[in-house]
């Protein structure tokens, strides 16, 4: 997996409450049995004003104009900032794959759904919860200042705004331990791999019928 | 000891080993495995040279991309026969308990034909890589869905990496209405709750209403806590539940049964368990609901009217509110009952068993569908519901209205193979989500239960079904 460690980076904000994940990316390009490629699909049917398929080439496909992530303002951004329970939905990882493919690498909302949260870490994307009225300023700011940019510094656990205004924000010691070093989960796993057949017996001896 | 949660009984007994901060690595018992979020976890493994670490745990058959009609003409779409024909490789290569393939007589929905097999039993723990897994703690399980990578790591390792979440009971007490189903309690919670009210929650349902809950209208249930915000929703374990277990092809043997049972008697949380949260439910107050906007939680009794986005003071749901009018094509206080239907979806893994199709065939015997609607699919979740309900003539009760009787798979619960709906049309569906482009992009979606949407069906407009004649 990919590291994070720290990030400055322009921000866009998009201002909507509980975004799913069919949102984000939408079902027909979820047919790809590929992990990249979903960039150019991300949002797809707020982005584009045509209907998008696997295969198009979005390069000629006409954008809708009103959709935040065309603004060339901010173009380039790696911080997208959200509302309330964003990634709610299906558990589909291609929303973070999507996301991460478009280049950002950290998403700032209020809240977030479990399993999207979850699913962000396992692909060095760094999902970050900050109180609503934290959001709300910098939603404000955001918007009010053209090229608004947040430097975001995981081992110090901090968000911190143009003016130096940080912001901390919580995060579990072994994800943090993760995503720092970029490790790779299933390897750290199985370095328990006795413990699991351990348990595996003693749960097999006294619930056998789970093992037919 | 203290006295403990379903939920806590659960966790502990499946704790491989646990970090600091409370970070475990949990022993996973069933993995249903599909099509769409699998392609990418089996490419990791081989590209790590790993296997799996019990085979016999991973239950599989493909559902998202499966047509529903024409099945001699196979998927005709190449992307989708290319994901299925990858899990079908895939599976020849890794391995698996059992394997349903395109058009084998049991395929169908995954938390369908889990349950149905035998292959989900109380005190599991269930995963899979649909948020939807929650269906499965209807049976006293401990089920939730992963993404991708999980879906590696737990074929890899037999784990999962997970903290605990917090334990919320959502009781409901008393007698449900006739006409009034699992569905509609459903939809009344998350109503009541949101669509994030139980993020960070495994919620367990219980109450004298739950308890009065048929296995099918359990899962229907615990299907739906996804939509409330929560990863995991769980029903305890009684008779109800071990008598629909019996029986089953991968239920305990005989030898093993009593054992079994005596274990599963105690999946019930302890008098004096003390929960997070708690939110109480009357049975007698919830009505048949229909959704009117684009998120689960934008729900009304049959008799409301769509409410005004003005009366609304918080400016982020007066957004949301006005957002998803424009999407549905309402105005503000329409009533419900006078909303027309263009198509009506019964199916899903939410309402697609077999006493669904029951249910709405009770609704629909000897009426017709309304000239206005266009298209009635009932799509079983499985190819035993199928039969099952072929057995019983259900079959012909709906063709007899004028409703097609399609093959199982998820359909148009997400529209990923050919059944979709058209920009701007709208439906009632059994299904869980309502979405913006869900159904098809610029669909409009109602949620509701199946004898909702069979008596949409036929009025051609929502009707309260317990007046419907
Ligand atoms: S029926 Fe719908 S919700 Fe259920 S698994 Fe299929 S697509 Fe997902």
């Amino acid at each position: 997996m990919k590291a994070f460690t720290q990030l400055n980076g322009v921000v866009c904000p998009l201002d909507r409450a509980n975004v799913d994940t069919d949102a984000i990316i939408p079902k027909q390009f979820l047919k790809s049995i590929k992990r990249s490629g979903f960039g150019p699909n991300l949002f797809d049917e707020w982005r584009y004003l045509d209907h998008g398929e696997p295969g198009m080439d979005n390069s000629t496909r006409p954008v809708n104009p009103e959709f935040v992530l065309n603004f060339p303002r901010y173009a380039g951004a790696q911080v997208l900032l959200a509302r309330d329970n964003f990634g709610c939905g299906s558990s589909r990882e291609h929303a973070p794959w999507a996301i991460d493919d478009y280049g950002f690498r950290v998403v700032i909302a209020p809240s977030f759904a479990d399993i999207f949260f979850n699913n962000c870490y396992k692909n060095g994307l760094l999902p970050i919860v900050l109180p609503s009225d934290v959001v709300e300023r910098l939603f404000k700011e955001c918007e009010a200042q053209e090229g608004y940019r947040l430097d975001v510094d995981l081992s110090k656990q901090t968000v911190t705004t143009p003016t130096g205004e940080s912001f901390g924000f919580e995060v579990t010691a072994h994800r943090k331990h993760c995503l720092l070093n970029g490790l790779d989960e299933i390897g750290l796993t199985l370095a328990h791999a006795d413990d699991i057949r351990a348990f595996e017996a003693k749960h097999r001896e006294s619930k056998p019928w789970l093992f037919v | 000891m203290a006295a403990q949660t379903l939920y806590d009984k659960l966790w502990h007994s499946h704790i491989v080993s646990e970090e600091a901060d409370g970070t475990c690595l949990l022993y996973i018992d069933r993995h249903l495995v599909h099509e769409v979020t699998s392609p990418q976890a089996f490419e990791g493994l081989k590209l790590a040279g790993r296997t799996l670490w019990r085979a016999n745990s991973v239950v599989s058959t493909p559902d998202h991309n499966t047509p529903t009609d024409h099945w001699d003409e196979g998927i005709k779409d190449p992307i989708s026969r290319q994901q299925v024909e990858t899990l079908d490789a895939n599976i020849k290569e890794f391995g698996a308990l059992v394997y349903y393939p395109f058009k084998d007589k049991h395929q169908g929905i995954l938390h369908v034909v889990g349950p149905e097999s035998g292959a989900t039993l109380p005190g599991m723990t269930v995963v899979c890589g649909d948020s939807h897994t929650s269906t499965h703690g209807a049976f006293g399980a401990l089920a939730h869905g992963i993404g991708t990578s999980e879906v590696e790591h737990v074929l890899a390792t037999q784990c999962l990496v997970a903290k605990k979440s917090k334990a919320m009971l959502v009781r409901v007490d008393g007698q449900l209405g006739r006409g009034v189903t699992a569905k509609d309690v459903a939809l009344a919670i998350i109503g009541k709750i949101g669509t994030a009210g139980g993020t960070g929650y495994a919620i367990e349902f219980g109450g004298s209403a739950i308890r009065g809950l048929s296995m099918e209208g359990r899962m229907t249930l615990c299907n739906m806590a996804i939509e409330a915000g929560a990863r995991a929703g769980m029903v305890a374990v009684d008779q109800t539940t071990i008598d629909y277990v019996k029986g089953r092809p991968f239920a305990p043997n005989a030898e093993q049964w009593d054992a079994a049972v005596a274990n599963w008697r105690t999946l019930v949380s302890d008098d004096g368990a003390v929960f997070d949260a708690v939110v109480e439910l009357k049975a007698e107050d919830i009505e048949p609901q229909v959704t009117w906007g684009t998120s689960p939680e934008q729900v009304l009794s049959v008799n409301g009217r769509v409410p005004d986005p003005a009366a609304e003071s918080d400016a982020v749901k007066k957004g949301s509110y006005e957002r998803a009018l424009q999407y549905m094509g309402l105005s503000a206080n329409t009533p419900i009952t006078e909303i027309p239907v263009d198509k009506v979806f019964i199916g899903s893994c939410t309402n697609s068993r077999i006493e669904d199709l029951r249910a709405a065939a009770s609704v629909v015997k000897g009426k017709k569908k309304a000239d206005s609607v266009k298209l009635v699919m009932i799509v079983p979740g499985s190819g035993l519901v199928k039969a099952q309900a072929e057995a019983e003539g259900l079959d012909k009760v709906f063709l007899e209205a004028g409703f097609e009787w399609r093959e199982p798979g998820c359909s148009m619960c997400l529209a990923m193979n050919a059944d979709r709906l058209e920009p701007g049309e709208r439906c009632a569906s059994t299904s869980n989500r309502n979405f913006e482009g869900r159904q098809g992009q610029g669909g409009r979606t109602h949620l509701v239960s199946p004898e909702m949407a069979a008596a949409a069906a036929i009025a051609g407009h929502f009707v309260d079904v317990r007046t419907f004649a």
